[in-house]
């Protein structure tokens, strides 16, 4: 099982603080936001998220995935751009997939060459909005 | 770890859990950089597994990680296997896990939100498994490791501090050792490096900080960095080896 488990677990981790705030395990919908720079695998994901949160005792009727596009800005020349993962060559991506900020390693600026860039949107895996059941 | 009001990462929920199974957590610091933290931590780790503990070896300096070096390792070579997130290989009997299995050796800048997302992604997808003692190998500063680790991990991590005898380590240390105390952190001691005439003890003594040894300056040392049979050999792993005795009796005590 690949390392997308262990991202389900935190997710399940903070949902079951939230729960306990809440006092329901009934969530009616969750949002998770996937940035594309980590090319998380949205079905094992989702598999993961939910085999867990089943074992938590928690009913969920709606887990919404949103893709969110990778955005980059450079602070030295303000350029803006973005990336297509699937052209990344494979080793890079994998290691920009178990930790993102590797992205510094192998992206630089297009335009002045800087490697000091803003990941503006599209990071990693991100919780959006939760809401709770009776 | 006691989380702040809000806090809404869900890695920092599980990262606690990573670190349930591992008895003591050691962070090796200081200031100064070029004081001997890397090679400190880096045989501590090893010398600890030597004696049969259950031992990991965790680079926290994400910009310039060089605990390989002292492994005598590529770490490109030890990209750890997927098991509901990720397991550190095992190097001379030491889980290991360094950023580098995956940067390499290529610059890795980064500012203090790219450290904290580092930080957090690490510790969270990391599966440690039972360790009696995880040794963490800290950057120079005073920065978003060093903090990152005392705020979120304060109550688990016990900080064996290292010196060299210069004014400016000494000084530098001393900022250092003032942080920890106003948050009532837990200093094991501090560790004297290239100290040949003992001004680390004395130090120590006037400072109110236990000693925990001294190591000499060794100029052959360079050589044998990266070889482990001959790093066995050298006065630092013998001093070391005694360092580290000293810290399996704190534990005890």
């Amino acid at each position: 099982m690949v390392h997308e488990w262990a991202l389900a677990e935190a997710i399940a981790e903070y949902l079951d603080n939230m729960a306990r705030e809440k006092g329901t395990r009934v969530i009616e919908k969750v949002e998770i936001r996937l940035g594309m720079l980590q090319g998380i695998d949205r079905d094992v994901l989702d598999y993961a998220l939910k085999e867990i949160l089943k074992e938590r005792g928690f009913t969920v009727h709606n887990i919404v995935y949103r893709n969110v596009e990778l955005l980059l800005r450079c602070r030295r020349c303000g350029y803006q751009w973005s990336v297509s993962m699937d052209e990344v060559d494979e080793a890079v991506r994998e290691a920009i997939h178990f930790v993102p900020e590797t992205v510094y390693s192998f992206f630089k600026c297009p335009r002045c060459g800087s490697r000091d860039f803003e990941i503006v949107s599209g990071r990693g895996v991100e919780i959006g909005e939760i809401t709770w059941g009776e | 770890m006691e989380r702040s009001r809000g806090e809404s990462d869900p890695r920092l929920f599980i990262i606690p859990y990573r670190l349930a199974s591992v008895k003591r957590i050691i962070a090796v610091m200081s200031s100064k950089g070029g004081v001997g933290k890397t090679v400190v931590a880096t045989l501590a780790a090893l010398n600890l597994a030597s004696k049969g503990f259950k031992t990991g070896l965790l680079d926290l300096d994400f910009t310039n990680p060089s605990t390989h070096l002292v492994l005598g390792v590529n770490p490109l070579d030890y990209v750890p296997e997927e098991e509901k997130g990720i397991l550190p290989p095992v190097i001379h009997g030491v889980k290991y896990l360094s950023i580098a299995m995956y940067s390499g050796d290529k610059p890795l800048p980064l500012r203090g939100e790219g450290v904290d997302n580092a930080f957090r992604e690490i510790l969270a997808i990391t599966r440690w498994g039972d360790l009696d003692y995880l040794l963490i190998d800290t950057p120079p500063g005073m920065g978003d490791e060093h903090l990152n680790l005392l705020t979120y991990l304060g109550d688990r991590v016990e900080i064996v501090l290292v010196s060299t005898p210069s004014k400016l380590a000494l000084k530098s240390v001393e900022r250092l050792i003032e942080l920890l105390r106003d948050g009532g952190y837990k200093i094991l001691g501090l560790i004297g490096n290239m100290d040949d005439k003992g001004l680390i003890e004395k130090y120590c003594v006037e400072r109110r900080i236990d000693y925990l040894g001294s190591i000499p300056y060794d100029p052959e040392f360079e050589n044998v960095l990266g070889d482990l049979e001959s790093i066995r050999q050298t006065i630092i792993w013998n001093k070391l080896d005694e360092i580290v005795d000293k810290l399996v009796e704190i534990s005890r005590g």
